[in-house]
């Protein structure tokens, strides 16, 4: 195999990001960004539905489609040779980003949503029983509800809910009277979406453990803006989606513990997932393959590789810290600069998001009207209406942050809501 | 109330000479809003959740009956835009002919620029109002017959 050939260095590696963060500097590398919509220059806030794609992204699918592009896995000449080691590649670069202790327990999906999914056919399906219990929290993403309930009603397993309070945190001592020899599964956000609300993962897995239940934790709002390492939260599976950290979309991660994956049935079933197939019986492939069935995403994976590259080389403390940062500024400024304005979600440790509602503006009128000032912020009930319902709010406006918004921008988003007051009133 | 001395076309045509006169979205959306306030207020009895349209991100509550051949509509929204959308949809297809209200598309929205985006139309509910109008307009009809 003569991969050499490949002009290995011109694709970007973390090395190459490496340098000093500043988010006027690293929002260059963003072309989207680089705009002006309704003759205004874009301030893009809806990171928490999706992120922007880095020059470094963009540049290196179109590299590999134009040079290296072949199938995977199957293909005994040069091009698929390369294509499968660059999908490999991203395959590790996937486990050393969320320090998972061997490759091969990282899968490639669609999504969170196809990874939460695919462990609630192939483990919840597949092993929970009548009188068995799956336990969620309040305040998750439909994504992580929806499985949970049709595997419990296909199982007859019970699905409990962790309460939260008044500002959006779970209340821990509730989860522990759930917690019995009952309990099979907890699956929780690490962050949710609608709230910004940082969960205690860490007790939430050690307290299910403690009781012989695994874990999914669902990582979507997490694994863009903080350190995530799997060893240490010590979670059976971890999730998330590339389109939320500056990957393609069509590409997600599965993280689970290899004996759960070899024991769990396969989601789908096909080419590739297989060891030997007659007419009489199949055997499967070991995991990841069994997993991957079909012609995986493999532009896609190879993008997470290199988005990976990215956020590693800024670095998800300098992330995270910035991101924080965001979020005090910017929680000061609503709270202090807009009449009427109220956040939903205040819990103490929160993620750079924020969810609010005017008093004399629907989020609709809100995420309108502030389109035409340039701002992009989202509106409705996230994916999360049983957290809207217990919150008391038809909806919600959304800001929610990335490593490239600016102060000036939320000082921008500022006097965009003291537009929309002005243009309602 | 007033009744419907004017064909749709005639109506459609004084919103966009209307909204022309406006240059600036400001100018725009601040009408739309006015236009909003000064709905009829929508009768309680009827603010049900059966009369609820589905597909909007705002919630919209919607009644019709017939006064003569024509269809009388009232809505009313939660949201201001919506709530202007609203005014400007039923100066078209209030107190017209199930049959007119059938064969009348809002043409007037694309004229404007209004209805270009798919995901704006989808949010504000403009599809779905639009929809259950002449859904009213057909079983009116029905009824009538
Ligand atoms: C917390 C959470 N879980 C799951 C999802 C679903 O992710 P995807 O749509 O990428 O499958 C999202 C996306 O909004 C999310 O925020």
């Amino acid at each position: 195999m003569t991969v050499e050939a490949m002009t290995e260095t011109d694709y970007p590696t973390s090395e190459s990001f490496s340098r000093a963060f500043d988010p006027e500097v690293v929002r260059r590398d963003f072309p989207v960004l680089q705009q002006q919509v309704h003759g205004k220059p874009l301030v893009y806030l809806d990171n928490a539905a999706t992120t922007q794609k880095p020059q470094a992204v963009i540049e290196g699918i179109r590299k590999f489609y134009a040079e290296d592009y072949g199938t995977v896995r199957r293909g005994v000449y040069e091009l698929s040779a390369r294509s499968t080691r660059m999908y490999e590649d991203a395959r590790e670069k996937v486990a050393s980003f969320l320090n998972a202790p061997n490759s091969q327990e990282v899968i490639f999906v669609r999504g969170t949503t196809e990874a939460i999914n695919l462990v609630a056919f192939g483990y919840g399906r597949a092993f929970l029983k009548p009188g068995d219990e799956v336990i969620i929290s309040a305040i998750e993403h439909h994504a992580n509800i929806v499985p949970w309930q049709l595997a419990c009603e296909a199982t007859g397993a019970t699905l409990k809910v962790i309460p939260c309070d008044d500002r959006g945190a779970l209340i821990m001592a509730e989860y522990e009277k759930l917690l019995s020899s009952n309990t099979q599964l907890v699956a929780v956000n690490h962050v949710s979406n609608a709230l910004g609300t940082v969960n205690p993962v860490k007790e939430i897995i050690d307290k299910a453990h403690a009781v012989g239940a695994v874990v999914l934790i669902d990582g979507a709002q997490s694994a863009p803006h903080m350190p995530v390492d799997v060893q240490a939260l010590g979670c059976d599976f971890y999730t998330f989606s590339g389109h939320k950290i500056y990957a393609p979309t069509g590409i997600g991660v599965l993280y689970g513990k290899m004996d759960l994956l070899e024991k769990m049935a396969p989601f789908q079933s096909g080419g590739e997932m297989i060891e030997t197939v007659t007419f009489e019986k199949t055997t499967f492939a070991k995991p990841p393959n069994k997993y991957e069935g079909g012609t995986p995403a493999i532009a896609q994976a190879i993008g997470l590789g290199y988005a990976l590259d990215y956020v590693t080389g800024i670095g998800l403390d300098a992330i995270a810290a910035y991101e924080q940062e965001l979020l005090e500024y910017a929680t000061q400024r609503l709270l202090h600069d807009v009449p009427g304005l109220t956040i939903i979600g205040t819990a103490p440790e929160k993620a750079g998001l924020i969810s609010f509602t005017l008093a004399d503006a629907h989020p609709l009128d809100i995420g309108t009207l502030i389109d035409h000032e340039g701002i992009a912020i989202r509106t409705g009930h996230h994916c999360a209406q049983p957290v809207m319902k217990r919150f008391n709010v038809p909806a919600t406006a959304r800001a929610s942050f990335a490593f490239y918004n600016t102060k000036e921008e939320v000082d921008k988003l500022v006097a965009g809501l003291h537009k929309v007051i002005e243009m309602v009133s | 109330m007033m009744t419907a001395v004017k064909s749709p076309v005639d109506i459609q045509n004084d919103i966009v000479t209307e909204f022309q006169s406006l240059t600036d979205w400001d100018a725009r959306y601040k009408h739309i809003i006015g236009l909003g306030k000064q709905l009829p207020d929508f009768p309680e009895e009827h603010r049900t959740e059966q009369n609820q349209v589905k597909g909007c991100q705002s919630t919209v509550w919607m009644h019709a009956f017939l006064e003569g051949d024509a269809v009388v509509v009232q809505a009313d929204s939660d949201a201001m835009i919506v709530r202007g959308l609203i005014a400007l949809l039923l100066r078209v297809y209030a107190h017209q002919p199930p049959d007119v209200i059938l064969a009348t598309e809002p043409e007037f929205f694309h004229r404007l620029g209004m209805g270009d985006h798919i995901s704006m139309q989808r949010s504000n509910g403009l599809f779905a109002m639009i929809k259950q109008i002449k859904l009213y307009a057909m079983v009116l009809k029905m009824q009538a017959q």
